[in-house]
């Protein structure tokens, strides 16, 4: 009981003092922080649970979305921009394009798991895992600093085209084959 | 702080954009009369009701522009950066741009060739 | 972090509120784990690759955050994140094309019924 009151007095204690010393800014930062991850989160455990795949489809866009307002947040808005237009956009086109391709009996129940024994083994491994990270990043002691550096779109122009110029024409290459495999691929089974 | 900067407008545009359609829903959902019939149910009020599955198999034609779409918007991606520095870069980052721009001209001239972009 | 252990309760507060580097590696801890355990639980083809995008993002999460809160002096981390963007937007290009053929010729977008390579 002595405990309980120490924590609630802790409590309303650091709240007046953050109340006092003006820090609102802190405060909301920290709930857009906040609102952006549970957006996210909650929208990519509907992805995994749902039991309708375009439900999942349309969670996932969400999910994505609630990735790029992070990346905003991060003050990287080209990178948010970024997500937005290619997976907001492109990347849930096709997943819905796919969806409409591939005909089911049953939407209701179009997103099968596998047996609970199964899940219960995926539960447990991914748990493992985020406790795993989780542990090791609040253990890490990181240097933070958010250094000025000045504008994005410019900074990254300048790299991409002086330093990285070769990972950018491997890219452009990378995404012919992408294109010409998706159209034989897809095209094949069009013809037989 | 941080995030009153930029986007802070942005966000209290966010909110505000929330808070009105829904305080307009709220009434609406408290003093609606509720009489649910089969017949309001299906997608279309009037006309002819529907026959079989409502989810019907789409032809691979749309997916090969989504693909096609894809591509080119990652190529906007790679593009708007070098845009915004044309001025300082130069004549090698153009030429580069044209050599990218050129490389994946190759895949749509292929796509052309192949017939995906005919719609039949 | 400090010993985890002689935290108060306004320590543990305090930094919740600060948001910094490491609040997003949890996100995006949380976001991988999301997708593995969809990864190991779903059967279709589709919704497995929807997984994949989600890890993904979460690996996307962790390159511009470490960009953002440690000191360096360029945008390494966020050409890093474009890249990757661009590669896992091919990626689900030729997945969704291998499912579509996939689903042509078998009839099915369930992965298990795939066991053999035999085309």
């Amino acid at each position: 009981m002595n405990e309980l009151l120490k924590l609630v007095h802790g409590v309303v204690n650091w709240g007046m003092d953050t109340a006092e010393s003006m820090n609102a800014g802190v405060l909301i930062d920290a709930s857009v922080f906040y609102a952006l991850m549970w957006v996210s989160v909650l929208a990519a455990l509907g992805v995994v649970l749902c039991r309708n795949v375009v439900h999942s489809a349309l969670l996932l866009t969400a999910s994505f979305i609630g990735v790029g307002c992070l990346y905003i947040y991060m003050d990287s808005p080209f990178i948010g921009a970024v997500q937005f237009l290619v997976y907001g956009g492109a990347v849930a086109i096709l997943i819905v394009m796919a969806l409409m391709l591939t005909r089911r009996d049953d939407m209701a129940h179009s997103n099968l798991s596998r047996s609970l024994f199964c899940q219960a083994g995926a539960a447990v491994i991914s748990g493992a895992f985020f406790l795993c990270i989780s542990v090791a990043s609040l253990m890490t002691q990181f240097r933070e600093m958010s250094a000025e550096l000045g504008d994005s779109v410019t900074g990254l122009a300048d790299m991409m085209l002086t330093k990285y110029i070769l990972p950018f024409e491997v890219a452009a290459v990378l995404l012919l084959i992408a294109m010409i495999g998706a159209l034989v691929i897809a095209k094949g089974a069009h013809e037989s | 702080m941080k995030i009153m900067g930029d986007f802070g407008g942005l966000g209290i545009f966010f909110v505000v954009t929330l808070i009105f359609p829904i305080t307009a829903l709220i009434p609406a959902f408290l003093l609606q009369p509720r009489h649910p019939t089969k017949q309001k149910g299906i997608p279309y009020e009037c006309g002819v009701d529907t026959i079989g599955k409502t989810y019907v198999q789409y032809r691979i034609g749309y997916f090969l522009y989504a693909l096609i779409f894809l591509v080119f918007d990652i190529e906007t991606v790679f593009l708007y950066p070098w845009a915004v520095r044309f001025g300082a870069l130069g004549l090698f980052a153009l030429l580069e741009m044209f050599l990218f721009l050129g490389i994946l001209g190759l895949g749509l001239w292929y796509a052309w060739k192949k017939g995906a972009l005919s719609w039949k | 972090m400090m010993d985890i252990f002689s935290l108060s309760a306004v320590d543990i507060l305090n930094w919740s509120v600060h948001i910094g580097l490491t609040h997003f590696l949890l996100l995006a801890a949380l976001l991988f784990s999301i997708g593995l355990y969809g990864l190991l639980t779903r059967r279709g083809i589709i919704p497995t690759l929807m997984c994949v995008e989600l890890m993904l993002n979460a690996a996307n999460i962790n390159l511009v955050a470490f960009n953002h809160y440690r000191p360096v002096t360029d945008f390494s981390g966020q050409l890093m994140a474009v890249f990757s963007i661009a590669v896992a937007a091919s990626e689900v290009a030729i997945g969704i094309a291998l499912a579509f053929r996939i689903y042509r010729e078998r009839g099915s977008v369930n992965i298990d019924e795939l066991n053999h390579m035999k085309g």
